[in-house]
């Protein structure tokens, strides 16, 4: 197959907007869309942290008196959502995923573009739809998880509109999955092996192969739960004969997978920035690729030890402890060869170096819990507590989300042709990193000794320990600051960058910063050892 | 090299014997008020010190590369172009999934040995006929199984309060009074959402869900009054649902019991 640009396509992109006006379009190009998803995804997240302090606030002290306890449920329901389908999944998938993914294979688009721009642009609806709600009648308030008889039974359109918004949400998701499988699959420049791609499309492959796999599971559940809400029919509710634990079982037959859509995009970019600033090739990148394939197979059949104080029986649960800790396994691989990549290398500590190591130590502390919460009898005491609550922040905040904002330290030189701030940067990691620990570590305390989840009042003798959780929180509010005024000022006057600030060799550095509507003048490269770092490769850029 | 390995040989012990003093110096959990609480607390102190290798041992290692192997300003070029190690890669594959599988049967233990493993629809005296279906919680057993014939107790949960009809004594009430070191059966329903009776001192935890009964059985072990909590999502004031669970001498007991006792009604 040989890569020809579509006439028909170029015309269009002729006809396009230029200049910063792309961006509020439906633009085709794969450049454009991620960083549509990215703006986009970051601006959900900074009205899902401030629902998150709200939340601090109202748990700051052990009375409920900061706001209705019913506008409190709403809150908890829409930080959970927006954080999850409106910034954390949309960016480390839509977002870097549209932006690297076609570099990576030496492609000049996504597979399908037009695909591409709708699951785009059913995000923005659908998320203000969901924020919208809480202005009719109230927005949902059964949470994320939604479980009936609550979601069945608190106010219907609230719960409607959630139930919209996330099916809209999860289509986007699923065409932006056909997307990344068929692109990587059936894009490749000629002469590219599978197994010379760059970690991150391993990666999205796997990902996508989750999406595509469980998302509809999703979907079809909160249909027949949309039918139980408007139309009184029976399939989760009680009072008619229905079954709440089937709603379980299927919900987190998504859910957990989710988990991994969240992760696996991180591991692969994080695979990508280690190489570049320890000056060293990825370590061990064939039993990186199996233990991806691994965990999005096991992801698949762990999901009910999010059930383990549900009714099941106790073979199930004894099934999916061992299952689950399992998983243990290829993500240690992960860690290891992580480290081993540092190991050894000449590395130059930035943010996005600082990022990546905040993360390692992050997600390896949430997965030492979260191997823990797999053991039931471990479970049955801690489940639906604050530890965790500890334990899954500490997966997507600390793990993913420190990722992402390693990603936009590593590729805004790419993306803009500026460099960003390093002490501005280094200030925001170090904010970060320990609002973050100060914020959920004593979260785990709170869980073991008595804090149920979602709860708007406390025991007094938490207090202490909650106040300490909402200071870390403030200063992880604080620390988007510096963030912030780091990217206006370096799009404003930043340093010039360059085409290869990093001296990287992934494919995606071998154009020009920021890269042309084609990505590359001429022929795409065929780059056959994206981590050739300390051989001869190195010395001709 | 040898220097090099006493060093690594100095820095893995210590981590060990760090993480072994705070595993055994460190209480991280409330009281222990039953018998499954001292099994519980074995299986969280084996877990958090393993942990606390791994997490310490991790730590170091990032942290010592940054600083080894950071790039002085005097510096070109690349790290060595080591690309793996297939021993090395063999080696942390096959320690983990050992370690992993050991936790899974010693938890398999401990679950045992709190009654998990049992099948709970045989003896329940509160089972209307043998088809109901019972969905499982923990059913645990003491070494002196005492006759429950006053302590099998319905449990009703309903937004936002626990409701505790003991159906021998013919009455119902909002506190759930028993009597140490008996075994206390119980079958739960909830009247409208999932609900999940939670006592921390206890270590144990069972969803109280509509349209399916759900079995708790347990054995207090020491006097006192504990909170037993609402820990599902189960409405505006979820965080408010609580009641007390007291656990008083048997004569203590059989006093309150005889007192709230209601006759028979015969129609």
């Amino acid at each position: 197959m040989t890569i020809s640009i579509d006439p028909q396509k170029t015309n269009n992109e002729s006809l396009q907007p230029k200049g910063w006006l792309r961006y509020f379009s439906f633009s085709l190009d794969h450049k454009v869309i991620g960083i549509q998803y990215l703006v986009c995804g970051f601006l959900f997240y900074l009205i899902g942290g401030t629902l998150a302090s709200a939340i601090r606030i109202e748990l700051a002290s052990p009375m409920s008196d900061f706001m209705p306890r019913d506008v409190y449920n709403q809150v908890l329901t829409l930080h959970g959502t927006i954080m999850i389908f409106l910034w954390i999944v949309p960016v480390v998938n839509g977002a870097f995923g549209n932006y690297l993914i076609p570099f990576y294979v030496g492609a000049r688009d996504m597979a399908f573009p037009r695909l591409n721009a709708v699951a785009f642009w059913l995000i923005p609806p659908s998320g203000l739809m969901l924020v919208a709600s809480y202005f009719v009648e109230g927005a949902a308030q059964a949470g994320w998880t939604a479980y009936p008889p609550l979601s069945i039974t608190t106010p219907q359109s609230g719960q409607i509109i959630w139930i919209l918004s996330v099916l809209l949400l999860g289509g986007s998701s699923i065409f932006g999955g056909i997307n990344f499988i068929a692109t990587i699959i059936k894009l490749r420049r000629p002469g590219l092996k599978l197994m010379q791609l760059p970690m991150y499309c391993w990666a999205m492959l796997g990902t996508s192969l989750l999406v595509v796999l469980s998302t509809p599971v999703l979907a079809g559940t909160l249909i027949l739960l949309s039918f139980d809400i408007i139309a009184n029919t029976g399939f989760f509710n009680p009072v008619l004969g229905g079954n709440v634990v089937v709603y379980q079982h299927l919900f987190w037959f998504y859910s957990h997978p989710a988990v991994y859509i969240m992760v696996l995009p991180a591991f692969g970019l994080v695979s990508e920035i280690l190489p570049v600033h320890a000056r060293k090739p990825l370590f061990g990148y064939t039993t990186m690729v199996f233990s991806i394939m691994g965990i999005v197979v096991l992801g698949l059949v762990v999901w009910a030890h999010h059930m383990f104080t549900s009714g099941t029986p106790p073979w199930m649960r004894l099934f999916f402890t061992i299952a689950t800790a399992f998983i243990a396994v290829p993500t240690g691989i992960k860690f290891f060869n992580w480290v081993a990549t540092l190991w050894g290398g000449k590395i130059s500590i930035n943010s996005a170096m600082l990022f990546s190591c905040g993360f390692i130590i992050n997600f390896v502390f949430g997965g030492i819990t979260g191997v823990a919460l797999a053991q039931v009898p471990f479970d049955i005491h801690v489940h639906d507590t604050y530890f965790v609550v500890a334990h899954f922040h500490y997966i997507v905040y600390g793990g993913t989300v420190f990722i992402i904002f390693s990603s936009i330290y590593h590729w805004f030189p790419k993306v803009t042709g500026k460099m960003l701030n390093e002490k501005l940067g280094i200030l925001h990691f170090i904010n970060t990193f320990i609002g973050f620990n100060l914020c959920f570590a004593p979260q785990h305390w709170l869980g073991l000794n008595g804090m149920p989840r979602r709860v708007a009042e406390y025991d007094p003798q938490f207090q202490f320990v909650n106040q300490i959780s909402s200071l870390g929180a403030l200063l992880m509010a604080i620390s988007t600051i510096p963030f912030l005024i780091n990217v206006f000022l370096s799009l404003r006057n930043g340093k010039d960058a360059g085409d290869n600030p990093w001296n990287a060799l992934t494919p995606e550095w071998l154009t020009s910063s920021p890269p042309p509507v084609e990505n590359w003048e001429g022929e795409a490269p065929l780059v056959e050892e994206p981590y050739g770092y300390g051989k001869e490769i190195t010395e001709q850029i | 090299m040898l220097n090099k390995n006493i060093y690594l040989i100095l820095i893995i012990s210590l981590v060990f014997a760090i993480s072994f003093w705070i595993g055994f110096n460190v209480n991280l959990l409330p009281a222990e008020a039953s018998i499954n609480a001292p099994i519980y607390d074995e299986l969280f102190k084996i877990l958090f010190i393993i942990g606390l290798i791994i997490f310490i041992g991790m730590t170091i290692a990032v942290i010592y590369s940054l600083f080894k192997f950071r790039k002085r300003d005097d510096q070109i070029g690349d790290g060595i172009a080591l690309e793996g190690n297939l021993s090395l890669e063999i080696v942390w594959t096959i320690i983990p999934s050992i370690i992993v599988l050991l936790i899974g049967l010693y938890s398999y233990n401990i679950y045992d040995r709190m009654g998990g493993m049992k099948e709970l629809n045989h003896n329940h005296e509160l089972m209307s006929s043998n088809t109901e279906k019972i969905w499982a919680g923990i059913s645990q057993t003491s070494d002196n199984e005492i006759a429950i014939n006053n302590l099998s107790i319905e449990v009703s949960a309903m937004q936002f309060a626990f409701l505790f009809n003991y159906p021998k004594g013919n009455f119902i009430s909002g506190e759930l009074h028993v009597p140490v070191d008996q075994k206390v059966s119980m079958k739960m329903e909830s009247k409208d959402v999932i609900h999940a009776f939670w006592v921390p001192e206890f270590r144990i935890k069972q969803d109280i869900i509509p349209g399916q009964p759900t079995i708790l059985n347990f054995t207090p072990t020491k006097v006192g009054k504990y909170p037993i909590i609402c820990a599902e999502l189960c409405g505006p004031y979820h965080g408010g649902m609580r009641a007390s669970i007291i656990v008083e001498e048997e004569s203590d007991y059989n006093e309150w019991f005889n007192k709230n006792k209601k006759p028979e009604v015969n129609l």
